[in-house]
């Protein structure tokens, strides 16, 4: 290791740098520059804890024949990169030819003689980039689907160029399927029901869909080795068995590569669940480590007897590191996983406070958290916003298992439902997560199934409404109207 | 409400990592039916299986891997068959030795690669998590035959395949780690490059790369021209999963990266851990001479990355170029301890105090962190410097400490006694199989933040013996 001792600069020593002046954002908690006197603003990010790491729009473009999972692919992804707070949209070119031809007769639509129809399906396509444009330039967007067979060189080649011209990053997604029970499967669960085959009977929809196929099948060129090997992309074989990735360009496209190679298709349910009531939750206090209250444990106990009637198969469990979610769990009678990342939001100078307390001490933090619930920062906490940060992982380790119950907190389970039921930042801290209640999802067709089970142990309700006026300048009775009682 | 329910056990805080178990626990030791998910849980070990011509960056990707493994806390260890071969050889004259017709170097290469598997096996037994077998094993055969071991053991099995066939990147491997080998110690360039070429043909008529079909149920990654392209095959759990995110985000892009702490800050004068305090004039002076610093390295597109506290973005601020803030660098949270002054905590917790001192990387503060914690908090800056070329990030020194036991390969029981003081830049360029250290003292006085572990870490000591290490502040 080399040591040295950087020499005295020059004298001149630049005084105009007193540029140390910081203040920090009340909502965000974040140190930024004071801009009093129009200094420069050297720091990009704009309130999260992540930076983000992309400059150009991308441009994620979907290849594969029907049936192959393109769209099911282009909803899951966007669900996710637009839950960990990259702004993101699918754009269905089957959705726009709807759009345009009104009422679907037969798959000779998709007869690749059938100029009338190429025509048509052409100016969707151009339709659909140009939306592609005012969601990117006008929207806010960073990352657009375009959700399409983009089955031909020519076609992959004009949206290429379209990019290149438009300053877009462009990653292709094929998948590539030969297996024809999943095809078949695919069909059933996702085409039979599609308002193409509104008026039809299964068989009839599903015979008419594999000459859907058949069509696209004779100009279909795949993403090629040596002819392609320019292009980013990732080819996925057979639902995952197998991946082939080329030129990763930047920080998200391998954050979606990661995301793509650790979903799966195979049928399982996650279970969300709180802890059982604690003494706290019973105080109307926000926080802490309590144990479980006497009704707390009779729901853990029930929850226990609960997941035995469930007979699931290889049931893991996850708890986080509170006191509460592991006495829940050691009712269940199975091993558990402890993970810190599952912890509840932390409420920094407010932990083991009332509504009523903080309305007192903070009120002024009080405000500023119903007016922006998700991006608010407790002063020495976090927000939802970083709490969803810290959740990735167990997100990413949930696409990967089967069957898994999460025995958590309010928020997180918050953080966790908005992701699998694709809920916006704005619903996300406000859904409603009683305790003693069970929500079981099971992945169907593009979305999650939800069934609630409560488990009839009576709990304090522990769920805050955003009150009428959200106003620093309120008074103490218009804040504290939406608390839920306690003792 | 069925009566076939579990019994709950009584749960206690471990005082060390206040992590809660049920009681009674076994000796102490935490009950099996609970774990902790620091990491990746697998169950049956892993052995990792290198395989490609010599000079394709099979050792560098093996030492990489170990050393990312170990540190985000998967005990992992790797095995350079080569290692054997010059063990077991002593003298290594020529090529020759590696001729396919050789029948006498076939017989010790064999065995060299049968003793290694031997120590993987006991490795692995011993604790283990994560085996690195790293050889050329470019024919079949020798796949199937690990794949044999690795069954009989119950291992799970996962290739990294390293194919390249561009002349330059060969020539520069060869360079960079080939010529500075003990088997070329007396050998001037030319003939040692002449030479390992001449190994390299030895192995291409033999080598029989993972094949789409015909090794299908295999679990691999086939890494091709160093990182553009990728086929990933039955990826079979988290950690395999991992290794591939791993493997994809590293690069060979000469790149500098810089560490350095914010300038020196108020609660540092005073001697206080933790807290959220501003730049004292030591530390502003500190951050203009950073500026001078940095530019005078004439970086080309230099990211800049603080922590979301003051004193980290001041710093940055004088530095005059745009910077990202991560809350993941932030300092390790004190918990109960923030902005105490060591004196105070040996005043107020003393046990715990003393419990830091008797194992300091695994000790989470009361409503804090560890540095274990820290650790998995900053597994995604890792990744994400690993993906980048020139980086400069003004952190803390818990934090630094962390980053600089991932890049210089420090063990836990190191890494929280690793010296980071103030106003000292560390330039970090990697080089070969490890890192260049650089240590750039920016000349403005600082407070030394920096405590040694004392001699006594018994609970029953006295104040002053625990005080004993603790540096002067104002």
């Amino acid at each position: 290791m080399t040591l040295s001792v950087w020499a005295l600069p020059s004298a001149d020593m630049t005084t105009e740098q007193e540029k140390n002046e910081l203040t920090q954002t009340p909502l965000l908690k974040i140190w930024v520059p004071w801009l009093g006197m129009g200094g420069c603003k050297l720091s990009r990010r704009r309130g999260s804890s992540v930076p983000q790491l992309t400059n150009s729009p991308t441009l994620i473009v979907m290849v594969g024949l029907p049936a192959r999972g393109k769209t099911y692919i282009s909803k899951k992804l966007s669900r996710y990169l637009n839950w960990i707070g990259v702004p993101t949209k699918v754009f269905n070119l089957g959705q726009y030819r709807r759009e345009a031809v009104q009422s679907y007769k037969n798959f000779e639509f998709f007869r690749p003689d059938n100029e009338e129809a190429m025509q048509i399906r052409r100016a969707c396509a151009t339709n659909a980039l140009e939306d592609v444009v005012i969601y990117f330039s006008k929207e806010h967007g960073q990352v657009a689907v375009f959700d399409a067979t983009n089955t031909t060189r020519e076609r992959r080649i004009s949206i290429v160029s379209f990019s290149k011209e438009k300053g877009y990053k462009v990653f292709f997604v094929e998948s590539i399927c030969d297996d024809p029970n999943i095809i078949a499967q695919n069909i059933t669960e996702v085409k039979v029901s599609s308002p193409d085959y509104v008026n039809c009977d299964k068989d009839e929809a599903q015979a008419d869909f594999l000459k859907r196929i058949e069509c696209y099948k004779q100009t279909y060129v795949p993403l090629d080795d040596e002819k392609d090997r320019h292009l980013s992309y990732i080819k996925i074989f057979n639902v995952g068995s197998r991946y082939l990735v080329n030129r990763v360009q930047d920080h998200i496209q391998s954050r979606i590569v990661y995301y793509l190679m650790n979903i799966h298709v195979t049928p399982r349910s996650i279970f969300l669940s709180r802890h059982g009531e604690s003494e706290l939750n019973l105080l109307g206090r926000i926080g802490g480590d309590s144990g479980l209250s006497p009704r707390g444990h009779k729901y853990a106990t029930a929850l226990g007897g609960f997941i035995k009637g469930q007979h699931i198969k290889d049931l893991k469990v996850w708890t986080s590191h509170m006191k509460r979610t592991i006495q829940t769990a050691e009712h269940l009678g199975i091993p558990y996983e402890q993970w810190k990342a599952l912890n509840e939001i932390d409420a920094g100078v407010c932990e083991e406070l009332t509504y009523e307390d903080i309305q007192e001490n903070h009120p002024e933090e009080f405000a500023l958290r119903d007016q922006d619930k998700y991006r608010y920062r407790y002063p020495k906490g976090e927000s939802y916003e970083d709490l969803v940060h810290r959740l990735e992982p167990v997100i990413m380790e949930l696409e990967r298992q089967e069957n898994v119950l999460v025995v958590c907190h309010q928020a997180v389970m918050r953080c966790l439902l908005a992701y699998l039921l694709d809920k916006t930042a704005d619903e996300l801290p406000y859904l409603k997560c009683p305790l003693h209640t069970v929500l079981k999802l099971t992945p169907v067709a593009y979305g999650c199934r939800v069934e609630h089970i409560c488990l009839n142990i009576e709990a304090v309700n522990t769920h805050r409404e955003r009150p009428g006026n959200v106003d620093i300048t309120r008074n103490p009775e218009e804040a504290l109207k939406t608390i839920p009682d306690h003792f | 409400i069925p009566s076939n329910a579990a019994t709950p056990r009584e749960l206690t805080q471990n005082p060390l990592k206040k992590i809660w178990m049920p009681l009674p626990c076994k000796n102490g030791l935490p009950d099996e039916r609970i774990c902790q998910r620091m990491v990746c849980m697998t169950n049956c070990p892993t052995l990792i299986v290198t395989v490609g011509l010599p000079a394709r960056g099979k050792t560098y990707i093996s030492k990489k891997l170990t050393r990312y493994l170990n540190w985000i806390g998967v005990p992992t260890k790797e095995f350079n068959v080569g290692q054997y071969r010059r063990e077991c050889l002593k003298i290594y004259k020529s090529f020759e030795f590696f001729r396919p017709d050789n029948e006498e170097g076939l017989k010790i290469r064999q065995q060299c690669a049968s003793t290694a598997l031997n120590d993987v096996r006991q490795y692995l037994a011993d604790g283990g998590q994560v085996a690195v077998f790293d050889a050329t094993n470019t024919t079949r055969e020798r796949r199937e035959t690990i794949t044999a071991f690795a069954e009989q053991n119950g291992f799970k099995v996962f290739f990294v395949e390293s194919v390249c066939e561009d002349p330059e990147v060969i020539a520069e491997n060869i360079v960079q780690v080939k010529l500075a080998s003990p088997d070329y110690t007396n050998c001037n360039t030319e003939d040692a490059m002449e030479d390992f070429k001449k190994r390299i043909k030895c192995y291409e008529n033999s080598y029989e790369t993972l094949d789409e079909v015909l090794d299908r149920h295999l679990s691999y990654i086939k890494i091709m021209d160093v990182g553009r392209r990728y086929l990933v095959n039955q990826v079979q759990d988290h950690i395999q999963s991992r290794i591939v995110y791993y493997l994809m985000n590293i690069h060979i892009t000469p790149r500098s990266i810089y560490l350095c702490r914010h300038g020196e800050s108020d609660l540092n004068v005073k001697g206080c851990i933790g807290g959220d305090s501003g730049l004292s004039p030591r530390g502003k002076e500190f951050a203009k001479y950073l500026q001078q610093f940095i530019q005078s390295q004439e970086i080309s597109d230099l990211k800049v990355w603080t922590s979301q506290m003051k004193r980290t973005i001041q710093t940055a601020e004088a530095v005059s170029v745009p910077y990202e803030q991560w809350k993941a660098l932030n300092e390790i949270d004190a918990g109960v301890c923030e902005e105490m002054m060591y004196e105070e905590i040996q005043q107020h917790y003393p046990l715990e105090f003393a419990m830091r001192d008797q194992d300091k990387y695994r000790y989470r503060y009361p409503k804090g962190e560890s540095y274990e914690d820290l650790v998995q908090r900053l597994e995604p800056v890792i990744m994400e410097l690993e993906r980048q070329e020139h980086v400069l990030v003004i952190c803390h020194q818990a934090v630094m400490r962390c980053l600089l036991a991932y890049f210089l390969d420090k063990t836990a029981e190191e890494l929280p006694y690793l010296k980071c003081p103030l106003h000292t830049v560390l330039k970090l360029t990697p080089v070969a199989y490890g890192c260049k250290v650089e240590s750039i003292y920016l000349n403005v006085d600082a407070v030394n933040t920096h405590r040694e572990r004392p001699e006594n870490v018994e609970v029953s000591r006295m104040a002053e013996e625990a005080l004993l290490t603790v540096p002067a502040h104002q």
